[in-house]
């Protein structure tokens, strides 16, 4: 199958109603391309899974401005002010999850674990009507694996067969998110032949990647540039 | 002598600070302590993701990837690593971090902390805060000692959400460093010119000192 494709064949990848779970903390590891694309489209009622709403007015921010976004479940929205406003006019759901839980339940997602226990938020608010367990003497509870529809994903480089390889901290819930949706799409700043990346630093393994596109943004500057 | 009390408060928390120790630094106070680190290899982590944080670059070397958990733009050290936010919290949960410092919002005189939520405001934002918590071998937290209400920071008991049950270790204020026991909270040190009498009365309970005798600056 060939991976590589166009940014406008996104277009039918994506439907109204999905779960997305988006690669990103703040706006490094962003798909920015792959946001900006769902722009153009009629898609709407969208669950978002992601740390957190964009920033700057990029990314996630632009989608949850054309009102596509019914959901969101990350850990934390604080910094995105309309997204506030919007919660509080009963516009916008939020799910609050403690950043390191939002991390291991997508792992677990992505690799057939059904949840796990966890001793953070014990005795929180964020624990309220979950299962609480001991184990060895100390209170966890329990959270349930997350699972999407489609995973958007930011890598800096991609084989054609879909190996991907992180930049920096942009790696962040790239890789966890990769694997645990139905449909994974990588979008890189360069893809490469076949053979040219260092099997040792391959982070995401090809069996996971569906579908590649290039980045049509650079960093100029200390920000984030449309190229085209 | 440092005349801003955020400074003063994180230079004071640099001294709890050992060689070779792996920390996590909040957003607020934490973050200054980068400053009274000296010539000490205390590695640094960041919960996005890396181990062996650097200062702020000049600009022309700023990489927007490459930030901390406030989102600021960073360098690295020299044996730094790069990993995933799912590694990155395993390394904090499973106990591999030694401290933490966070900020905080109140203490009570146990040594539970909240600092995540304002009552009567969107409770929209957790982040790595309550993982930090409960995972880290060592949790120091700094807070000027009163909020701009002039109300106690240390209370008797929480009035606003906690953040967990696991207690922190250490309180560094501008006034005082306080120590939570299993009796309680206890001063260990003054930083202030100020009676255990004056502080306990500002602070609206009485204080007492972990040892009989209070150590001089």
């Amino acid at each position: 199958m060939k991976k590589v494709i166009e940014k406008e064949e996104l277009r039918d990848l994506v439907k109204s109603g999905d779960k997305l779970l988006v690669g990103g903390f703040g706006l490094s590891g962003t798909p920015l391309t792959i946001l900006d694309e769902l722009l153009e489209t009629d898609i709407k009622n969208l669950t978002i899974v992601s740390n957190n709403l964009g920033d700057d007015g990029q990314g996630l921010h632009k989608l949850f401005m054309q009102g596509k976004i019914k959901k969101a479940i990350g850990s934390f929205f604080t910094t995105n002010k309309e997204a506030v406003i919007a919660w509080q006019n009963g516009e916008l759901e939020i799910e609050l999850i403690p950043q390191g839980t939002l991390a291991e339940a997508l792992r677990a997602g992505g690799a057939g674990i059904g949840g796990f226990y966890t001793k953070t938020a014990v005795g929180t608010e964020l624990a309220k009507g979950k299962e609480e367990r001991e184990i060895d003497g100390e209170r966890y509870i329990f959270e349930k694996a997350i699972k999407g529809d489609v995973s958007l994903v930011r890598a800096k480089k991609a084989d054609k067969l879909g190996n991907l390889i992180y930049h920096t901290t942009a790696r962040n819930f790239n890789p966890m998110i990769a694997t645990a949706g139905k449909i994974v799409i990588a979008e890189v700043d360069e893809i490469v032949d076949v053979g040219e990346l260092d099997p040792e630093y391959i982070v995401t393994p090809h069996a996971y990647v569906d579908y590649i596109i290039e980045s049509k943004y650079v960093k100029k500057g200390g920000t984030y540039v449309d190229s085209k | 002598m440092i005349q801003n009390k955020r400074y003063l408060i994180a230079k004071r928390i640099s001294e709890e600070l050992e060689e070779g120790q792996i920390v996590n630094l909040g957003i607020g106070i934490p973050t200054l302590v980068t400053e009274y680190l000296g010539g000490r290899k205390i590695y640094l982590q960041s919960e996005n993701g890396l181990l062996g944080m650097g200062p702020s670059p000049i600009e022309e070397k700023i990489d927007i990837d490459l930030i901390s958990a406030g989102k600021e733009p960073v360098s690295i050290l020299k044996g730094s690593s790069f990993f995933s936010s799912a590694d990155s919290f395993g390394l904090i949960r499973g106990g591999h971090v030694d401290v933490a410092i966070l900020g905080v919002l109140q203490v009570d005189i146990n040594g539970e902390i909240a600092n995540w939520a304002v009552p009567n405001q969107p409770i929209l934002g957790v982040g790595g805060a309550m993982d930090l918590l409960i995972g880290a071998k060592k949790v120091i937290v700094a807070a000027t000692l009163f909020n701009k209400h002039g109300e106690s920071k240390l209370v008797k008991n929480l009035t606003y959400n906690t953040s967990g049950i696991r207690r922190v270790d250490l309180l560094v204020s501008e006034y005082a460093v306080f120590k939570f026991t299993e009796n309680g909270v206890k001063v260990v040190e003054i930083l202030e010119d100020i009676t255990i009498e004056a502080l306990s009365e500002k602070v609206g309970f009485e204080l007492t000192y972990l040892k009989d005798k209070v150590l001089e600056r």
